[in-house]
This record gives C-alpha cells, structure tokens and sequence, in this order.
C-alpha cells in the first residue's frame, strides 16, 4: 500500500520537483550568444570544463538502470554480475586515446555525431547512415530502460494502479517533465542536474557501505551468505566466484562491454560537449571514482541476500522482478527519509542519461537523416529545432514501450544494443587512426557482424526462465562444434568477424579498384586542439551520391 | 585555408605529444583486469572480501594511477590559450 509509504513518496516528489525545476533553469545557465544552432542546444557549446564533465559524464555512463540491474544481477548470479567492474574501468584507457582523436577531428570539422565523422572521413554517406542507424536503434531501447529503473523505485513505494495506463501514470508525467526541459535547455539541463543526481547517489551509497555491513555483521558474513545461498542453489552458474566456463564469457563481456559503451551515441555526446582535450584527459582519471561507486552498488546485491529481501512479483505471474531488490534493501533497513532519498537518487538518475540519450539519438537524425537526405541547405537553427523536436520524439517512444510493451522487451532491445554498435567499431574506432579500411568493404563487415550477431542472440534461450530466444549474451561454444561447456560474449565474436570482412572486403575492393571515395581530414586534425580555427567548408569533400 | 605559422608549429608539437611511447603503458589497465586467473579465489580476504572482489576494486587504482601518470608525463607545455 502506497499509504505505508508516505514520507518516502514526499521526499522522492520534493527533490524530484526541485531536480525539475533546475532543469529549466538551466537554459540561462552559462547563457549561449544563440541558442538556436546545434552546437548550443545539443553539445552545451562545447564548453564545459574539468567538473562539469565529470559530472555529465558520470551521469551519463553509470545510469539508473546500471545502479538497480547490477546488484539485481549479483543478487541473482553472483560473480558473474560483477563484470561491471572490470568494464568500466578498461574503458578509460581506451577513451583516454581514442576519443582525445574523435574529439580533435569534430573540433577541426564542427561534427556533432560519429556518424559525420564517418560520412567525412570515409566520404560515404551510407556508411554514414548505417552507423546513425545504428546508433539510433541502439539508444532507444537504452531511454526505455531507465524507465524500469524508475518503474523498479515506484512499485516498491507501492504507487501501483490496475489497468497499464494508471501505472505508469507517474513515468508519464516524469518523462515528460523530462522532456519539456530538455526541449528547451538542450544538454546543459542534464549537465545541472547531474550535479544533483550524482551528489545524492554518492551520499546514500557511502551511508549504505559503511552502515549496512555493520548491521548485517560484517562484510566476512556478507559474502558467507550469499555463498551458502548460491551453493544450496542448484543453478549450475552461480556462485560468489567463477567457475571453469564462465570465465571467458566474463571477460570478453568486460571488454566487448567497454568497446561498446564508448560508441553509444551518449558517451560521444558527453565527450564532445568538453572544452578542449585536457579535460578529457583529465576526466579519464577522475572518472573512475564512479566504478568504485559502482562495485559498492554491485554487492548492494549481497547485502539484499544476507538480510533476507525477496523481490517483488513481476509482470508475469510467478516470476520476480529482481529490480526490486535494491529499493526494497534501503526500504527495509533505513529510516522511510532516508530510503526516500536513495529513490530520489534512483529517479533522477534515470533522468540525466535519459536526456543525453534522447539529445544523441535527436542530433543523429538531424545531422546525418534530415540534413543528408531531407534537406542539404538547413541552417544551424533549423537543424536545432529539428533536433528539438525529434528529442520529444524519442521519448515519446520509449514511454510507449514501456507503457503499452513488456518491459522484458527493452531489456532484450538493450542487450541487442550492445552487440550492434560494437558492429560501428571498425568504422569510428579503427577510422580514427586509419583510413585503410575501404568504405564499401566497411559496410560489408557491418552486415556481416550484424547478421551473425542476431543469430548468436536468437539462438541463446534460458531453460530456467522458459525464454528460448534473446535470454543473454553468452553464447554455448558447444554450438560452433567446440566439445565444451565453455560462453562467449556475442559481440565479441560478431566484431571480430566485421573485423575480418571488412579486411578482407578491402583487398579485394583495392584490387577491383573500386573509387575509395575522399577522405575529408587531414593527419593533423586528430591532435587539434582548443585554439585550432575551425576548417573552412571548402575543405569538406563535395557531397557524393554512391558509396 | 592557409594555416599560420605558429598554428602548424604547435599541431607539431602536439602529435609528437600524441606519439609518445609513454602510451603504452594504458594496455597495463586494459590487459590486467581481464586475466581472471590474477582474482578468481577467495583467499586471502580482506576486511572480509574475498580477493575476487577486493582485488578487482584494487584494479580501479591501476587504471587511475596509470592513466594519471601518462597524462602527467605526455601534457603539452602550454601557454595561455
């Protein structure tokens, strides 16, 4: 009963109202000369200093679907869950380098997504579109998720309904709350709130390390039962440490994780939006304060098994929603103020990734759909207000999955996420540093990696569940002929072999001497920095038909 | 577009910047934590977490030191822009 929950659901309105309020605030905050032009609406100007991408970024990369999923994932599997940590922090060695590049080169060019880096470099426009596409695609399912983690703080303050509509009656308004403020103050609403969002989660998660363990008799018992939980378990991959056959699957979900999240539109965004390659730099290593957040999180997991928390039912009859371990943790164990904050943290957390999502997802329609195809002479307003609109769009979107589809619909969306942006790798990543690739051979190991990559999926299903396709990202060696019980990581795979086509695809393009198409940059672009003017249009390839 | 002089001198400057052999030392942060054989055991704990996870959380301090030291050795000297 909501009732029960009162002071809980007053402090988790007041903040959110006040984080809402800040939202539109922010449109005066740093006030642009114009407005009306996409580097201003969508990249913050590209301005922002040391601490304000810290905070964008940080709120950016470690969303609210990451704070509930991960511990539910330890609460349900264990050490498996805990690849998050790994992950983020063998992503800012490889940013440190690669994004320093991609920033440069935007800087030089005035490029508001990868996909114009691409389109440029490669002077492809399909390849271009492909990886807008991608892009696109990708980050949807991504938006609708951080609904479920507010879903997830919701229906443990009991703010339930009976038909579909009235439930999620309180996301609606968020989201669009959400969206009104993004429409108006663009990426410096989420870059404000951020601070916010992140402050409260660092406070309520330090309270939690420091006071939960201590009533719950120590870390050593902690871990003592969640291991004499998942031994009387008899799932044969759970466990507080690996086992034989889901190393590998760890590890190259790690990486394969990590190469994936740094080509999510939103992390670009993020990137994009900083003032110079110093700050970038800089935040690689300050950034990972936010993965020792995250690993405390994670075992939030185990502090849910050693004090007894039985999740909530879910959508379905007889399953649980195991999202609904962390709040019903802080609702057990602190005072209903406290755990009021903590799902403030949860909601607002949602808010901030959600908005730089649907800024990315809106700036990739506009700048490589509606100004390549629709219309080749939008001026920067326009192209704003295009990006404007379509943001309210994208959310529109995901409130409609969530509300009128099975949230396990998004989930499965995402993890199909993951593995299809890796597919842009070769083209973002590898074009960073060279223009070998040919851009034809390029879109070969894109379909190639796509195809094999939905297959992978399609074929892993969970005989505990009763799902038969689309249940994970680890894939049976067993089904390529290997005699072993031994997984993968699809994405993984599916790169590699986009990797290996589009090798291959270039020699033989390069021998057939197919045209390569002009290559829009110069070596120095890659290590321009603030101060370099920008490059005049001039110097942009004409635009070309085929690709 | 005719790019100045000191505009090129400084591009320059800064590629050498980019191509330092200090870079190297970031596959240190992303090979480590990948080998599971370095924190798959319980023993020894510490403070009650068993190496899996204390040793993993320690990793965090690897890549911070070490992205901090190349960010150290490999900055630009630069005037006020």
């Amino acid at each position: 009963m909501w009732r029960d929950h009162l002071t809980e659901i007053i402090v988790f309105s007041v903040l959110f109202l006040l984080v809402s309020a800040m939202g539109f605030v922010a449109a005066r905050w740093r006030r642009p000369r114009d407005m009306a032009h996409l580097d201003e609406w969508g990249l913050g100007g590209r301005s922002f200093g040391g601490w304000i991408t810290w905070f964008l970024v940080g709120g950016d990369l470690y969303t609210a679907y990451t704070f509930v999923a991960v511990p539910a994932l330890i609460f349900g599997a264990g050490a498996a869950g805990f690849f998050a940590v790994p992950y983020t922090i063998v992503i800012y060695p490889l940013v440190f380098l690669v994004l320093c590049r991609l920033w440069s080169v935007s800087h030089r060019h005035g490029f508001v997504t990868p996909a114009d880096f691409v389109r440029n470099r490669f002077g492809s426009p399909i390849l271009a579109l492909l990886v807008a596409i991608t892009g696109i695609v990708a980050t949807m399912p991504y938006i609708a998720l951080q609904l479920v983690g507010i879903d997830a703080v919701l229906k443990t303050m009991g703010v339930t309904g009976d038909s579909a509509v009235a439930r999620h009656l309180p996301i609606i308004i968020a989201f669009a709350i959400l969206a009104a403020y993004t429409y108006q103050s663009g990426l410096r609403a989420p870059a404000l709130i951020a601070f916010v969002k992140d402050s409260l989660i660092y406070v309520v998660i330090l309270v939690a390390v420091i006071y939960l363990p201590y009533k719950l008799g120590g870390w050593g018992s902690i871990f003592d039962a969640a291991d004499a939980k998942f031994q009387a378990s008899p799932a044969p991959g759970d466990g507080i440490l690996l086992n034989a056959n889901n190393q590998l699957q760890y590890v190259t979900l790690a990486f394969g994780s990590a190469l994936a999240l740094f080509l999510y539109p939103h992390s670009i965004t993020g990137v994009l939006a900083s003032r110079n390659r110093d700050v970038i730099k800089r935040n690689m290593s300050a950034l990972p304060a936010y993965s020792l957040l995250l690993g405390l999180i994670a075992l939030l997991g185990y502090m849910a098994i050693a004090a007894n928390v039985k999740p909530l039912p879910g959508a379905k009859a007889g399953s649980v929603d195991g999202n609904t371990v962390v709040p019903l943790l802080f609702d057990q164990q602190f005072p209903d103020w406290f755990a009021g904050v903590a799902y403030a943290a949860i909601g607002i957390g949602a808010l901030v990734p959600a908005a730089i999502m649907s800024i990315a997802a809106a700036n990739l329609f506009t700048r490589n759909i509606y100004k390549e195809y629709l219309k080749r002479d939008a001026t920067p307003a326009q192209e704003a207000n295009v990006s404007k609109i379509t943001s309210l769009v994208v959310k529109v979107g995901a409130v409609a999955c969530i509300v009128f589809l099975d949230p396990q619909f998004s989930i499965d969306l995402q993890l199909i996420g993951g593995v299809i942006i890796l597919q842009t790798l070769p083209a973002v990543a590898l074009g960073l540093y060279t223009r070998w690739f040919h851009r034809g051979a390029l879109i070969a190991g894109w379909v190639a990696g796509m195809g094999l990559g939905m297959w992978m999926l399609y074929q892993i299903g969970n005989p505990a569940t009763g799902k038969k396709h689309f249940a994970g990202s680890a894939f049976p060696l067993s089904e390529f002929g290997f005699d072993t019980k031994k997984t993968i990581y699809v994405g993984i795979v599916a790169v590699l072999v986009n990797l290996v086509v589009a090798a291959l695809g270039t020699l033989v393009l390069r021998a057939a001497k197919v045209a390569e198409g002009p290559d829009g940059t110069t070596p120095d672009d890659y290590f321009a920095d603030e101060g370099t003017p920008r490059a005049t249009a001039a110097a942009d390839p004409a635009p070309e038909p085929v690709a | 577009m005719a790019t100045p002089e000191p505009e090129a001198l400084d591009t320059a400057r800064s590629r050498a910047k980019d191509k330092s052999p200090w870079n190297w030392l970031l596959f240190i942060p992303i090979v480590v934590p990948l080998i599971p054989a370095f924190f798959n055991a319980d023993s020894p704990r510490l403070f009650g977490f068993p190496r899996f996870y204390w040793l993993q959380l320690a990793w965090i301090l690897l890549g911070v030191g070490t992205t901090t030291l190349v960010y150290r050795m490999t900055r630009k000297k630069r005037g006020d822009h």
